[in-house]
């Protein structure tokens, strides 16, 4: 099974829950991966800290322009939606940072003059974390394209076995890169304004992409009211509330679990994957 | 004119939190929300809108499934495995392909590829971005759509917006709230800024993930203030911030501690220091201090 941890907001304790959940799991001996999606700010390895066995770098194809070969014809431009290649009369100029890598300068030159090289934007690492198989992606930083670097983390997903993808926060690209094929997403919330309006949007977003999912509250304390009512109407379960508590934010100020310095949040965490996949099923 | 941006390397550090409480003391300046994913300062400063526009971040391809020959080389070329198979059985064909709007970048590789010219590409408007008035002054704000694309484009336009406005009244200030991480609307709000304002929370991910916001600030030779934040939450993380930023030359302006009035704040719909005078509220006014010195003595 296939879990996404997801949050329309970053610092709603996405992360968490994710590593204890995958390390509660591990040790009533389920075959886990956490795999951290999280490429711009990736802290997973803080909380289950892994010990890296294999590293990898991880290129997205960029147009080279052989100038003795090109006629200047502009058809590169004109075709690039991106404006990463852009000819002006004299030049070809390219722009690595805007290219989407889709390759189509390359088949529409007519002289072929375009080939595409190799840039790279970061690396996928990997090695066991206890029981837990860890892996993880490292945007390089400088570089702007994320999706690329998802997908590369993502072809460690198991075929058997419960994965944990930690996904990012926000609602855009990479996030719909890191839920696309998940079985479930968990939407972490938190109950302030700002954590509804978030949610809502998060909402949207898993809407969009049609997975399964439902809203977990963290943080929650017993004056804020303002995620229940949202969910009720728009038919969301709520599947676990975590108590507000300064031991969990403290332990993860240290980088440590939750689980090893409060009691019951093993059982917790058992207790939400059972709902998980009670809901991923109907 | 001046432009700083205030940053976090991850959500949730109380940027936005903060970004309203300099809003209330900075004058002559304009607020732009770039955090377009999940905008929310909005929440804070009820904004009263005075102009709408749409934003179309891209494109989009369509297959017209009854010119579609099934062929499939769209789906052979489409490096963003948008391209499925889908579609009823004609007569004609046993089956048709169609495009995964959500998975689509819209580069029109299909459209060149298609022999029986099948595949179109339109525009995909995917979001809105505003331009408001708020109790503090002007605020341009955006929204993007579910699962939208081209977030830096429309951070972009954001931008572009609020200088505009700050040119035509001659203000002096842009303050922008940025987007978490360090990737493309990161690099799209920071890109030519006067300075970057990056708050941290004193938790050991924090940490990392302001020291990788730092290097990103030096790749684009923007200079970097810090602002601690929940500093009281772990004393030795927030030691070991402040000689981190001490060993790069970035300064830390501001401590502000845990506080709980921050959420009691957004509950109203307020900033803290509309809340009240305390401990938290004057560390706030020090941090302005402190930043509005630092900007001043650029250039
Ligand atoms: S590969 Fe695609 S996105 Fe990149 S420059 Fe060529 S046409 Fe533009
Ligand atoms: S426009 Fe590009 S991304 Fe979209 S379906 Fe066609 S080839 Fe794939």
């Amino acid at each position: 099974m296939r879990i996404a941890i997801a949050s329309g907001k970053g610092g709603t304790g996405k992360t968490i829950v994710a590593t204890n959940l995958a390390v509660a799991l591990a040790q009533d001996d389920h075959p886990v991966t956490f795999l951290d999606c999280d490429v711009e700010a990736p802290n997973g390895h803080i909380f289950l800290k892994p010990e890296i066995t294999h590293c990898e770098t991880v290129s997205v194809p960029v147009p080279e322009v052989n100038e003795t070969l090109c006629t200047r014809c502009g058809r590169c431009g004109e075709f690039c939606q991106y404006s990463a290649v852009v000819c002006l009369g004299n030049a070809v100029l390219t722009f690595s940072d805007l290219c989407h890598g889709c390759g189509g300068c390359s088949l529409v030159c007519p002289d072929g003059a375009i080939r595409e090289v190799p840039r790279v934007v970061g690396e996928v690492e990997w090695g066991p974390a206890g029981a837990v198989r860890f892996v993880q992606g490292r945007l390089r930083i400088g570089q702007a394209r994320v999706p690329p670097l998802i997908r590369a983390v993502k072809t460690h997903l198991p075929q058997t076995g419960i994965a944990i993808l930690d996904a990012p926060p926000g609602t855009s690209c990479p996030v719909v890169e890191t839920i696309r094929d998940a079985d479930f997403v968990l939407l972490v919330a938190e109950p302030t304004p700002f954590g509804l309006h978030d949610l809502r949007l998060a909402v949207e977003t898993v809407r969009q992409v049609k997975i399964p999912h439902a809203v977990l509250i963290n943080r929650a304390n017993p004056g804020g009211r303002e995620l229940r009512p949202y969910c009720d109407r728009v038919g969301i379960p709520i599947l676990l509330e975590i108590p507000e508590d300064r031991r969990i934010a403290e332990t993860y100020a240290r980088g440590e679990l939750a689980i090893r310095t409060v009691p019951a949040y093993a059982g917790w965490m058992r207790a939400l994957f059972g709902r998980m996949r009670h809901e991923a099923l109907v | 004119m001046k432009e700083i941006v205030v940053l976090s390397g991850k959500g949730g550090t109380g940027k936005t939190s903060l970004v309203a409480c300099l809003a209330a003391l900075a004058d002559r300046k304009v607020l732009a929300d770039c955090d377009v994913d999940a905008a929310d300062l909005h929440l804070v400063l009820a904004p009263r809108m005075l102009q709408r526009e749409e934003f179309r971040g891209g494109k989009q391809a369509y297959i017209l499934p009854d010119r579609c020959a099934a062929c499939g080389e769209c789906a052979v070329y489409c490096r963003f495995d948008a391209v499925r198979f889908d579609g009823p059985a004609t007569q004609v064909v046993g089956k048709t392909y169609r495009v995964d709007p959500i998975a689509c970048e819209g580069c029109g590789v299909c459209v060149h590829v298609c022999p029986a010219q099948a595949v179109e590409l339109a525009p995909a408007v995917s979001g809105e971005w505003y331009v408001s008035e708020t109790r503090h002054g002007p605020l341009v704000h955006a929204r993007l759509g579910p699962a939208g694309e081209n977030s830096g484009k429309l951070v972009t336009i954001v931008r572009n917006g609020a200088r505009d406005i700050a040119e035509a009244r001659s203000l002096d200030l842009v303050i922008v709230d940025g987007a978490p991480g360090i990737g493309c609307p990161v690099i799209a709000s920071m890109a030519g800024a006067s300075m970057v304002l990056g708050v941290a929370e004193a938790t050991l991910s924090g940490k990392h993930d302001i020291e990788r916001l730092a290097g990103l600030a030096v790749h684009f030779g923007i200079p970097m203030l810090v602002c601690i934040n929940k500093a009281d939450l772990n004393a030795e993380v927030t030691a070991a911030m402040n000689g981190w930023c001490r060993m790069r030359g970035i300064s830390v302006v501001g401590s502000i501690p845990y506080d709980r009035r921050f959420s009691e704040a957004q509950a109203q719909g307020k900033s803290l220091l509309e809340l009240g005078d305390g401990v938290t509220a004057r560390a706030v006014r020090a941090l302005w201090r402190e930043t509005r010195t630092a900007l001043e003595s650029r250039r």
